[in-house]
């Protein structure tokens, strides 16, 4: 491959990947709230 | 719980849910990464810029896939309903855009079955090689029967026919399982197993000689096509494709996921799990096109093709003449099938939550006529000589007056008729960890709307000036045109039709709470 190719290809794979990944590390930072389901918490049924 | 029968009227059914909010994510996955990932975003790429459209295409990602995608989060997870539910609860005139959605829905279920059966019965090819040396032969010819021009026949194709029928029924099954059993499940095996196939066929891909080559001419950039305002029309037109939006499918989707959850953090998983899954793809079939071109001793622009082309002539091609080429076609065609299913139950659901929450029918009744009339549908018309042209056709129309004038509509509606974005806005930032304040109001509101009215005039300005495809004008104004036009008419019969007194919009207690609850958070 050209370098120009391969510098491209490197940089949409760390970008979206990494995009990727940044959003999966947030995620994995803030771990679901199992509560306050609805039908937990409707004492008025 | 409510365990307690309320006096006199049934209490109704709860609303199904997601059991957690990984199974939310994965199905959101499966339902935007589809055949267009594979087979059209490669091309997309190729065509516009190469290596340069990665700019255009992530500043569409981001000033428009994403905030629309929020958009649909904020009307399913606030309003808990189907498309038409959810946009009557917003606002009673806006029933008709959720109308609109599922009958899109609609058609395009009706055709995109028919090209996963021709996936499925590709898958088997493979290993026999049926294409012999003439894929586009055999593909247009033997397989299809194409007839010499277009028409509406009924006559039936049967190695279409059969593994359509056993497309659809395998659906049925899904859909009447529901959320937690059908949908959840189906994308928790499907789509890992998908990834799994994907990643070896372009590992393979790239020990093929010729793989650099191909390689080369995906990603070498041409900077001038920034200049070119048809390539960034190209990367806006992609990523509303691609990622799903704007017809009803994440509406549905997050109708389903519990109160308290990170819509925002979800969502943007979700968008960049889809564009990672493209990027896959366009290695992967440059990879392979660079070997086809090496092999019939041409340039790579003299084989790249997509869409049909790509997968049922070009694909086969490579398959005959590369080592291992059975593998790689079950790896292909096997991964065409499972993007394909995930997607379809989604486009599905966005139906038969309608259904349900109209009639007040309850799942396995609403799963059941709504995928069995789909199906009748699907088998009655395509599998047949002049079904390629009908599907052609409906897509085409569709696309551009089904899901990109539907979006602009809804997205106008909400927000400079009814200036719903302040309240959607509010509710996206209720429990998310991704911010939507000022700037997604903007983008919602000037950015999409003016992408989405590019799009829709150039496609109309093209579909009027030379009709499509040089079909017949009775079959293109019958089946686009008709069709188009007709989609937006019974949209408006649909709402006219009341609301059956156990439905949902009439009797709803745990959304009724719901409402009472934020009222309550917000004014402490």
């Amino acid at each position: 491959m050209t370098p120009v190719a391969i510098t491209m290809m490197i940089i949409a794979i760390v970008t979206v990947w990494g995009g990727l990944a940044l959003s999966l590390l947030n995620l994995k930072r803030h771990p679901e709230d199992e509560g306050a389901l609805p039908e937990e918490h409707a004492p008025e049924l | 719980m409510s365990s307690q029968s309320s006096p006199g009227k049934a209490a109704p059914l709860k609303r199904e849910t997601f059991s957690s909010r990984r199974l939310f994510i994965l199905s959101a996955i499966g339902s935007a990464v589809g055949l267009g990932n594979i087979w059209r975003f490669p091309y997309i790429a190729y065509d516009n810029g190469g290596g340069a459209f990665l700019i255009p295409y992530l500043v569409a990602l981001l000033t428009a896939g994403i905030p629309l995608l929020f958009l649909d989060y904020a009307v399913g997870h606030k309003f808990r309903g189907s498309a038409p539910l959810a946009y009557r609860r917003l606002h009673r005139a806006a029933e008709p855009l959720g109308w609109w959605q599922v009958l899109v829905c609609f058609v395009i279920a009706a055709y995109y079955a028919v090209i996963i059966a021709w996936s499925l019965m590709y898958t088997i090819f493979s290993f026999t090689e049926a294409w012999g040396d003439d894929a586009e032969g055999f593909f247009f010819g033997n397989f299809l029967g194409v007839a010499e021009a277009p028409g509406l026949g009924f006559d039936f194709v049967p190695s279409v026919f059969f593994p359509l029928l056993l497309i659809w029924a395998a659906v049925i099954l899904i859909m009447v399982a529901g959320i937690r059993k059908g949908i959840s499940r189906a994308n928790a095996v499907l789509l890992p197993l998908l990834v799994a196939m994907f990643v070896l066929l372009v590992i393979q891909a790239l020990f093929l000689p010729g793989a650099a080559q191909g390689l080369n001419a995906f990603f070498t950039p041409d900077w001038s096509a920034l200049a070119d305002p048809s390539v960034w029309a190209a990367a806006y037109g992609h990523i509303f494709f691609s990622l799903s939006v704007g017809y009803g499918i994440m509406v549905t989707y997050s109708s389903y996921l519990k109160r308290r959850t990170d819509l925002t953090g979800s969502g943007m998983v979700v968008a960049f799990s889809n564009s990672g899954f493209e990027i896959l793809a366009g290695i992967g079939v440059f990879a392979a096109l660079g070997f086809m071109a090496q092999a019939a001793g041409t340039g790579v622009n003299e084989v790249v093709t997509q869409g049909i082309g790509l997968a049922f002539v070009a694909f086969p091609t490579i398959v005959s003449q590369a080592p291992f080429g059975a593998v790689m076609g079950v790896l292909f065609f096997g991964s065409l099938v499972f993007a394909g299913v995930t997607s379809l139950i989604s486009v599905l659901e966005v139906i038969v939550a309608a259904v349900q929450d109209k009639l007040g029918w309850g799942r396995v009744k609403a799963s059941l006529v709504v995928s069995i009339l789909v199906a009748v549908v699907s088998l009655g018309l395509f599998p047949t000589a002049t079904g390629l042209y009908l599907l052609d056709t409906s897509d085409a129309f569709v696309n551009s007056f089904g899901i990109t004038l539907g979006a602009l509509v809804t997205v106008v509606v909400l927000a400079w008729f009814l200036r719903r974005l302040p309240l959607l806005s509010v509710h996206l930032n209720r429990v998310s960890t991704v911010k939507m304040r000022g700037t997604w109001m903007v983008l919602v509101s000037v950015v999409v709307p003016l992408a989405l009215i590019y799009m829709v005039a150039n496609e109309f300005i093209s579909k009027i000036s030379t009709p499509y495809e040089g079909y017949p004008g009775w079959f293109v104004g019958v089946f686009g045109w008709g069709m188009a036009g007709g989609l937006v008419v019974l949209a408006l019969v649909l709402t006219l039709i009341p609301w059956s007194r156990t439905s949902k919009a009439n009797h709803d207690p745990e959304y009724d709470s719901l409402v009472e609850r934020e009222a309550k958070e917000t004014a402490l």
